[in-house]
């Protein structure tokens, strides 16, 4: 079956969530009349990127109405919105937000917060503390929901693979290095491969949404991209500039794609966490655990 | 117990921040290799406190004081910056910025007209800064800032004029606080209490530009900024909702005051985003 998705490669802007919730809510209508039955924005689309001090002026909870209320723009239509998430303790998360018909079906708290380089966000935001799927109902089944820098840990889009994800959704904020140089292009590519890897490994469909605009000195890159779960790409965004980008996944062609490259099935998980548990613990200069019975 | 808060004055105990403001000029002293400092003077407390701050860390003759009057500056601010120099016995010069501002002041148009006179007045404080770095270079010093927490919040200063500085030895002082550590220092009495002036015309007071008094400016600032209330919280405390509403736009209005100015990003390392150092470094120190 077809399923169309749209990304939605905007600008929002910074620090304005009223004005940004009117933008994505044109964004989802458009959307809508391309047929999309899914719509990405990009990370923090309702408030922008560079906050610093404004985190917790443009914060919702994640039941806000006006989530809600946006998601109800396009009926039937499932909606990720990247925002500045308060949780009932008062932490605050770079989040995106799965919703449909008003009501919020999952949200995922960016886990991995890049604060080295031109990056400052662990400065100002709290890391999430899960990786988990989202049912969504057929044809799509399950999303896995990522931020950004989430995507450059694999273990964590690889989990999702594992966890019957069909669909890796990762929302971005990328600000250009190096925009039109041989280093520019390299950290494009970057992106690429990781996406294309993921589609290749966890023969699992992947929606990266990146946005594009400039704030302060920064300017983000869009390329959005749309792959199969064979790796091919069905569709991608320019560089720099706004655009909707609309593609078809083909649902029914994951069940022999798996047959075919059965390489989640043959995952040894039980190995993986072994080691795992392993090398932590002798990086924490402790004991490793017992050797389990043969 | 169920009262709201009452919305305080920023806390005061001047003789340890006096402390902590003289360490903090040795140190940025030694380490740029510099030994000797320059500051403007106009006769008011802001200057006032900065030069007899200078005056505790630096011998006499290392402190350089530059009055720079303008023929409409009040005569008693002359004798006020006078009144400090004597304490203080460090070195002093005067320079009258009338010549050099005049013909510039010409082409922005009449004296009279009162909707010229902030341009007027940059005119005039960003001659000041040109002096004063003038004569920085000619006596081999840095020039020590002036400007307070109160004013930089507010964005109540030249940008490139008065706001120009190697180090700010009370910018994170509010006026009332500043006032506090101007007695404690010996600042002469009757210069912390006149009220406080640009002096860019004639009968200009600072709380008259500003529309309200220090004492209720800071109140307010504290609370939104040091305290980080809501503007509904600083009302609930008593504060007046729309001088709270007006400094809130204020200093988000100024934001841009306080920050260099952003680069666009090319490269791989840009400096102030991802080219980050402390302001000195090993290498960085001059020969002296």
């Amino acid at each position: 079956m077809r399923y169309v998705v749209a990304l939605a490669q905007l600008a929002p802007r910074l620090g304005e969530v009223d004005a940004n919730l009117e933008l994505a809510a044109g964004w989802l209508r458009r959307a809508a009349g391309e047929g999309a039955q899914l719509t990405v924005l990009p990370e923090l689309a309702l408030t922008g990127y560079l906050l610093s001090d404004l985190v917790p002026e443009v914060a919702l909870r994640a039941d806000d109405p006006r989530l809600a209320q946006l998601s109800r723009q396009a009926p039937g239509m499932l909606v990720t919105v990247g925002f500045v998430e308060e949780t009932d303790d008062h932490r605050f998360a770079n989040s995106a937000a799965l919703l449909r018909d008003g009501e919020l079906i999952g949200t995922h708290r960016k886990v991995y917060l890049p604060t080295y380089g031109l990056f400052d966000e662990g400065r100002f935001t709290r890391p999430g503390d899960r990786i988990r799927t989202v049912a969504v109902g057929e044809p799509l089944g399950r999303i896995g929901l990522s931020v950004c820098e989430d995507f450059w840990h694999a273990s964590l889009p690889m989990l999702q693979a594992q966890d019957g994800a069909t669909l890796l959704v990762n929302v971005a904020a990328g600000p250009a290095r190096a925009p039109g140089s041989a280093a520019g292009l390299r950290a494009i590519a970057g992106w690429h491969r990781m996406q294309d890897t993921y589609a290749l490994l966890g023969t699992v469909a992947v929606a990266f949404c990146n946005r594009v605009g400039n704030e302060e000195g920064l300017t983000f890159w869009g390329g959005s991209r749309l792959l199969g779960a064979d790796g091919s790409v069905l569709a991608e965004g320019p560089l720099y500039e706004e655009a909707l980008v609309v593609g078809a996944l083909e649902t029914d062609d994951l069940r022999m794609q798996r047959y075919a490259l059965p390489l989640l099935a043959d995952e040894r998980l039980e190995l993986v966490r072994r080691e795992l548990d392993r090398v932590i613990a002798e990086r924490g200069g402790l004991e490793p655990p017992p050797e389990p019975e043969s | 117990m169920n009262e709201p808060e009452a919305a305080p004055l920023p806390e005061r105990d001047p003789a340890q921040t006096i402390d902590v403001i003289v360490g903090f000029i040795r140190s940025q002293l030694a380490q740029t290799g510099f030994r000797r400092l320059v500051v403007g003077l106009s006769g008011g407390v802001d200057s006032s406190a900065a030069a007899f701050l200078a005056a505790r860390a630096l011998a006499p003759d290392d402190l350089l004081v530059i009055r720079m009057p303008y023929r409409t500056s009040s005569p008693g601010s002359e004798a006020d910056a006078q009144l400090v120099v004597d304490a203080l016995g460090c070195r002093t010069e005067r320079v009258d910025i009338t010549p050099m501002v005049e013909p510039m002041l010409g082409l922005i148009g009449p004296e009279e007209d009162p909707s010229l006179r902030v341009r007027r007045g940059n005119v005039m404080a960003r001659q000041r800064m040109i002096v004063l770095y003038d004569r920085s270079a000619a006596f081999d010093a840095l020039v020590l800032g002036t400007s307070n927490k109160t004013e930089a919040l507010l964005g109540y200063g030249t940008l490139y004029g008065d706001m120009a500085a190697a180090l700010q030895p009370i910018g994170d002082l509010y006026k009332s606080q500043l006032r506090a550590v101007a007695t404690e220092l010996g600042v002469p009495e009757r210069i912390v209490a006149k009220p406080p002036s640009a002096d860019l015309w004639p009968g200009q007071t600072d709380e008259g530009e500003l529309g309200a008094t220090y004492e209720d400016l800071d109140r307010i600032l504290f609370a939104l900024v040091d305290r980080r209330w809501t503007q509904d919280r600083c009302v609930a405390a008593g504060l007046d909702r729309s001088l709270v509403e007006w400094v809130a736009h204020r200093v988000a209005q100024t934001e841009f005051k306080r920050q260099l100015p952003p680069v666009a990003k090319i490269s791989l390392r840009t400096p102030g985003i991802d080219h980050l150092y402390p302001r000195r470094r090993p290498g960085s120190r001059r020969e002296s």
